[in-house]
């Protein structure tokens, strides 16, 4: 490996952190020159995402063990510095990351980054928290970079203000606020028993606990279970994302899509971090998969009851992150790999949805789905603005309502899961994997799950059907709007894609189940934090140990 | 002095909790004030409870009981600040809202009579 490429695995933290902050040099009016940077910016992650699969992967030569790759930031030994890890499960997320981060920001460039201040800088900045929550090592760096993706998004939530989006994001900032007070409580909890925060050293030390530590210990990881929770909207914790999420404009949904998936994704790391030592209850099945499967049936009903398409896209996110409790949490069965899968073909579906949505609604006259929307509605203002309305000059792309409705049609049958794209492949993965792994025949947990997942599938037809009827069919003047290629564009890519995903489903779910297969021996991670050697005399460590 | 300081988070958690639940953005603002306080306090008990000892291990004497525990030290630091940003975020936002619904209510008006 040559000597710059040793510092890869910070730059995604980095890359953004120097743009955003440059971005705040260069005036607000200079538009051209924050352009210019957000879209260096992106594309440097994307590149820098790419290029950490490959090295992950043994595609490219590395001498990074098991594919894990260790940075210790200032150099220090592992459990006392901090480190950024970089392995399979880390890398999927951080590609998902700049793909989606990179659509919506070409969307959001067409119009929506003009309707407040700093849409840019802050976009940078929850880039950096999300490529900081899944690079780090220790507990205490993913509290901060839960921190600085939030604080973000506070910003972005309530891009272009109005009413309806300020409401939602006082309740969205209340409710993350006292979220990350109880990440506080459960990170110092379990550093008063077990005097490490280093993700691996605690695994390695949580099975040296007995007695009344280790009840502590438990204590702490259920709170700090709910934490992740909370942000990954399990029912009964999520009540804040619907009106959060469906009032927040377009690109901003489309990218909080990974935010729900953070959640996931710490639940997923730490609790196979700690399952050989027995998982403590939120991170093991008898907890996640009952949550699961209340969470997906609180997202069915919502999805029906839905009248607005933004909630309803707000609803399958949450049936979306019930369908993953559910799948990780199945007693008796190792998921994961199908779930990644699900994971990413979600994301990328409700990313692409929320865009969409924006378009279709812009076909509609004023008023005429009148019937169907709630009250508030009438508290947002209309994003269309005189000075950004659609005489801006743009290319018009010919028979928009044809790219429109066909894109509606591959967004419901991705988040529905029906064959041929990529959500299907997902789900029957899924499934098949539920009904093959037990020996003595698909239990009580197998055939709950089979329910749900199916008739989710069948909720969204249901809701996704009617909202299409209603969008395309039975309005008798609709607009045919102007789409600009920024706009239709990132639609397109994400669409693109999950097409790639199904017709290359072979290798990347072969990928996902190495993935599966690396978490579950989690000795190969804790083996290479720990074993890091930076060069210098690490003898002082066994004297300096301190142990409460 | 830990019963001291365990009523001290006591007290401060629980009128925060309490204060978090009311209807009226200041309170709701003060409420979270409060729990970060003891949230504050919380990780500080977590180094242990020790008086009048140096915070910075000397590597010829390293017997951790002679010493407080600095890494709680350097965590609260860091959960202040970010404590601290978040609510003056929040107090924009409360206001933000007190000027679009003309209410101090979290819900953006006055519940039904």
């Amino acid at each position: 490996m040559t000597n710059w490429m040793q510092h890869l695995p910070i730059l995604p933290v980095v890359i953004p952190l120097i743009c955003g902050a440059l971005m705040l040099v260069v005036r607000d009016s200079n538009r051209r020159g924050r352009l210019t940077l957000g879209f260096v910016s992106i594309l440097a992650q994307l590149a820098v995402a790419i290029t950490l699969l490959c090295l992950s992967a043994g595609y490219l030569p590395n001498e990074w063990p098991d594919g894990v790759g260790v940075y210790l930031l200032g150099d220090w030994p592992a459990p006392f510095g901090i480190v950024a890890v970089v392995d399979r499960l880390a890398v999927v997320m951080l590609v998902l990351t700049a793909i989606l981060g990179l659509s919506a920001w070409i969307y959001a460039t067409a119009r929506w980054d003009r309707a407040g201040v700093h849409f840019h800088p802050l976009f940078q900045f929850l880039l950096m928290g999300l490529n900081g929550a899944f690079l780090t090592g220790d507990l205490f760096n993913l509290f901060v970079f839960f921190e600085v993706l939030l604080a973000a998004s506070y910003g972005l939530a309530m891009h272009g203000s109005g009413r309806a989006r300020v409401t939602a994001g006082l309740h969205y900032v209340a409710v993350n606020l006292v979220a990350s007070f109880l990440l506080l409580i459960a990170m110092a909890m379990i550093y008063g028993v077990t005097g490490s925060l280093n993700m691996a050293d605690l695994a390695a030390r949580a099975g040296e606990l007995g007695g009344p530590d280790r009840r502590l210990f438990e204590a702490g990881a259920a709170i700090l279970g709910i934490a992740f929770l909370i942000k990954a909207a399990a029912w009964p914790l999520n009540f804040w994302l619907p009106a959060t999420y469906s009032n927040a404009c377009a690109p901003v949904a489309a990218v909080f899509m990974i935010m729900t998936k953070v959640g996931v994704y710490a639940m997923l790391r730490i609790g196979s971090l700690l399952l050989p030592t027995g998982a403590p209850a939120a991170f093991g099945g008898e907890w996640m998969f009952p949550l699961g499967i209340a969470t997906l049936g609180f997202g069915i009903v919502g999805l029906i009851a839905a009248p607005q398409p933004e909630r309803q896209a707000s609803y399958c996110a949450i049936m979306s992150s019930g369908t993953l409790f559910a799948a990780l949490g199945m007693p008796g069965v190792s998921l994961t790999g199908p779930a990644l899968f699900y994971l990413v073909t979600s994301v990328l579906a409700l990313g692409a949805f929320f865009l969409l949505l924006e378009m279709i609604e812009r076909t509609q006259a004023f008023g005429a789905d009148l019937l169907a929307v709630s009250l508030e509605a009438f508290d947002l203002e209309d994003p269309e603005s005189p000075d950004s309305s659609d005489d801006v000059v743009g290319v018009a792309i010919p028979a928009a309502m044809a790219f429109l409705g066909l894109s509606f049609v591959a967004c419901a049958l991705l988040i529905a899961g029906l064959p041929p794209m990529s959500g299907f492949v997902a789900k029957f993965t899924l499934l098949s994997a539920a009904l093959q792994t037990t020996d003595s025949g698909p239990g009580m947990g197998t055939w709950l799950l089979l329910g749900f997942v199916i008739f989710s599938g069948l909720a969204c037809i249901i809701a996704l059907g009617r909202t299409g009827i209603r969008l395309f069919w039975s309005v008798e003047d609709t607009v045919v709007p102007r789409l600009r290629l920024s706009e239709a564009g990132p639609v397109s890519l994400l669409i693109m894609v999950t097409i790639a995903m199904s017709v290359w489903a072979g290798p990347v779910m072969h990928y996902l189940d190495q993935t599966a297969d690396y978490l579950g021996t989690p000795s190969q991670y804790i083996n290479a934090v720990l074993t890091q050697n930076p060069g210098r005399d690490v003898a002082p460590i066994e004297t300096l140990e301190v142990r409460p | 002095m830990e019963l001291v300081l365990s009523l001290a988070i006591g007290v401060l958690a629980g009128s925060g909790v309490w204060l978090l639940l009311r209807p009226r953005t200041f309170q709701v603002i003060i409420g979270l004030s409060m729990i970060s306080y003891a949230v504050n306090l919380f990780i500080f008990s977590m180094g242990r409870v020790v008086l009048g000892v140096p915070p910075v291990i000397d590597p010829d004497m390293a017997d951790p009981t002679l010493y407080a525990d600095p890494l709680p030290q350097a965590l609260v630091l860091t959960a202040i600040v970010i404590a601290f940003a978040t609510t003056a975020l929040f107090l924009v936002i409360l206001l933000a809202s007190r000027g679009f619904s003309g209410t101090d209510h979290v819900d953006g008006r006055e519940a039904q009579k």
